[in-house]
């Protein structure tokens, strides 16, 4: 398991450097200007400069290296010195991935965005999980009873019913329809700013969260439970069920043991080549709340044409997918042990 | 087998329907029968017959809904399994009655180690912590002839072959010593050199440990040579039930003398071709109130078409299901 792990991991480095270089060479491609957003007033010849100014004059070749450098081994060595107060070779001058619209380092941008995207989407991730596992389990042994036929309304709903027109509707009921000063009134809006100093401030905080989070756990849960569902469907009608009753054993166990740790190996699998997701943001649910996630960053580099950062974003996606390709691989090697990796 | 001994097991005119897309289907009609101490009881018929379910529904086996045992009973220690509640049955079964299935490489879970599988019953019914559970799994495989026993408790199903898996299989069923255990076809998936070595097995741990045995084959020349005594089932009832000896040499039941001809015999230095039985056997929407063999069978004649004949007593320990006298060459009397 660990060579095989080792040599997938060898093999991840040209496949990433391969698709960096793709994202590269698509943004360049685009028609995009990053001056475009400046003031007609700017004559053209200024123009000219500020683009040469951030590196445009020069041949995609060396761009691209420049790019490689600068993320490869400049960030990594930014983040150790950060991280230890050192200063490893060249750090008074060492050039980072700039953002060309704000002009501060991408990767600072990101890890001010970070915890937003992962406080709701994460956390939205996790009550998607939590709600869709029970839910698949009971769904799938009290097949057509009524608790599994409003279990598949629910998910046909949540599966069906795009983010954007839940969030609003939650919107419209809870923070537009509900006068403010009841309990049920919610806000629409998430404030970034808000810090959690005590238990006031922490409900305050659960709040602005409820909405992004229900709407997103419920599409989540929605796709989870009905894989669960599926996957223990599946299991249920397998001889060993059966050896298990005929051992006498009691249906807790024939289901919460036998069946569903069966049952849980393709799930785990789904789950986790779903993380990625969570780190890319729910990028409409973030712009229907306010929430300035990563989601938002990337939007906004797209709009204001800031090729570094939406080429440095899109590559930590491209990273997080395969690594969690790799760790869906490894975990069903580690749930199943008929998988041999080597 | 002594006779009058003590039946372990005694049903009487058990039903069991299964409620389909397409109406009823009446699988086990109007099945009696007992199982002596220490016997073994061969069950024979083509596949449909209705063998699996009989023994499904003596212990609660069958998912209900479809399934539904409609009516009869069945006494083991003088009480009736099929009135008896979900958790005293969850009691009896794997403790007291033993299962073995067809298809060993499907019948145990592949997650978890074939010592997690021994220790479950052991554990669940004897009481037993689990390092108890453990060296008594290790007695359980060496008793089913598993080399190595100790290692292989820590193996995963798939790391055994199907012979060995069946031995698996054998073990836990026998974990607790049961008084009856229940074999489902337990070598019609295997190699027939693998088949006779199982029942080598069985035949000596029942010497050994002396339970009585329902052993169900679609193969009357497995039964030959293990079974006290045998009964046939055919389209969900029991056709023909004799001694073994008997029931070879003096078959009552056109079916049975059917099944009979279908054992490839090898005389001289010919084999002969092996015959089948003509026809499908019937699936029943609804209780067969005609002999549910008269569409194939050789013999029948007008009364099969209007009654299905009761089990009625033609020798010593010999009841058939049959109006017609295939000794004698005409219908039976009264
Ligand atoms: N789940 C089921 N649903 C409907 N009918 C069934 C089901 N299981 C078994 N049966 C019916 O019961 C009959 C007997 O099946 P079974 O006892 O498995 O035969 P066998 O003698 O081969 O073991 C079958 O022919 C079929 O019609
Ligand atoms: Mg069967």
């Amino acid at each position: 398991m660990l060579n095989y792990t080792i040599r997938r991991l060898m093999f991840t480095i040209p496949v990433l450097l391969f698709i960096s270089f793709i994202i590269f060479l698509l943004l360049d491609l685009a028609p995009n200007d990053p001056t475009g957003n400046l003031p007609m007033t700017i004559p053209p010849e200024v123009r000219e400069k500020i683009r040469e100014s951030l590196g445009l004059g020069q041949p995609i070749h060396v761009r691209y290296f420049k790019w490689c450098v600068q993320f490869f081994v400049n960030e990594p060595l930014n983040i150790i010195d950060q991280m230890f107060g050192t200063c490893t070779w060249g750090c008074e001058d060492r050039l980072r991935v700039q953002s060309w619209a704000t002009r501060s380092p991408v990767v600072d941008l990101i890890v001010e965005r970070m915890p937003q995207t992962l406080w709701v989407v994460g956390m939205s991730y996790v009550v998607g999980i939590l709600i869709a596992i029970p839910i698949g389990v009971i769904s799938a042994y009290r097949q057509y009873s009524w608790f599994d036929q409003a279990g598949t309304f629910v998910s046909m709903v949540g599966f069906s019913v795009p983010t954007f027109f839940t969030g609003v509707l939650m919107i419209v009921i809870f923070s537009v329809m509900i006068p403010t000063d009841s309990w049920f009134w919610f806000p629409s809006i998430y404030d970034t700013t808000h810090k959690v100093t005590d238990l006031a401030s922490f409900g305050f905080q659960i709040r602005q969260m409820a909405m992004p989070v229900f709407v997103l756990a419920l599409y989540n849960a929605a796709q989870i439970s009905r894989f669960m569902r599926a996957s223990m469907l599946d299991n249920l009608n397998q001889d060993y069920v059966r050896t298990a009753r005929a051992k006498g054993m009691r249906e807790r166990v024939v289901l919460l043991v036998h069946v569903l740790r069966n049952s849980l190996i393709p799930v785990v699998t789904v789950i986790a080549l779903g993380v990625p997701q969570v780190f890319g943001g729910a990028i409409i649910t973030e712009q229907v709340f306010k929430v300035n996630g990563l989601g938002q960053l990337l939007i906004i580099g797209i709009q204001g044409a800031d090729i570094p950062l939406v080429q440095t974003l899109t590559f930590i996606f491209a990273v997080l997918i395969v690594l969690f390709n790799l760790i869906a691989d490894i975990l069903y090697g580690i749930l199943d042990p008929r998988i041999r990796y080597d | 087998m002594p006779d009058g001994a003590q039946p372990v097991l005694d049903v009487r005119d058990l039903n069991t329907v299964f409620q389909t897309r397409g109406g009823e289907v009446h699988a086990v009609n109007h099945v009696s029968f007992d199982l002596k101490k220490g016997e073994l009881l061969g069950v024979v018929g083509e596949s449909g017959s209705g063998k699996s379910v009989t023994m499904m529904s003596l212990i609660g086996l069958l998912p209900s809904p479809p399934a539904e045992v409609r009516r009869g009973e069945v006494l083991f220690d003088g009480r009736d399994l099929l009135k008896m509640d979900a958790d005293s049955l969850r009691d009896i079964r794997g403790a007291r009655i033993g299962f073995v299935f067809q298809d060993p490489m499907t019948s145990l879970n592949p997650v978890f180690t074939v010592g997690f599988q021994l220790r479950e019953p052991l554990m669940r019914h004897m009481g037993m912590n689990k390092r108890q559970a453990n060296a008594r799994a290790v007695e359980l495989l060496e008793l089913v002839g598993i080399p190595d026993a100790k290692q292989r408790l820590k193996d995963y199903p798939h790391q055994f072959s199907g012979g060995m898996r069946q031995r698996v299989m054998i073990a836990i069923a026998l974990a607790c010593d049961p008084e009856v255990l229940i074999a489902d076809e337990p070598t019609t998936a295997l190699d027939v050199t693998i088949q006779a070595q199982i029942l080598e097995l069985v035949k000596e741990l029942r010497h050994k440990l002396g339970m009585a045995i329902v052993w169900i084959t679609h193969d009357l020349g497995v039964i030959a040579g293990i079974a006290d005594r045998v009964m046939v089932m055919y389209g969900g009832q029991v056709v023909e039930q004799a001694p073994v000896r008997e029931l070879f040499k003096n078959p009552q039941h056109p079916y049975t003398a059917a099944l009979l001809e279908t054992i490839p015999h090898v005389r001289g230095d010919r084999a002969e071709r092996l015959k089948v039985i003509e026809g499908q056997p019937p699936i029943l929407g609804a209780i067969p109130t005609a002999c549910p063999f008269r569409h194939r069978c050789p013999v029948a004649f007008d009364r099969c078409k209007q009654e299905n004949p009761a089990r009625m007593p033609v020798g010593d320990g010999h009841d058939a299901a049959c109006f017609y006298d295939l000794a004698k060459g005409e219908p039976r009397d009264a």
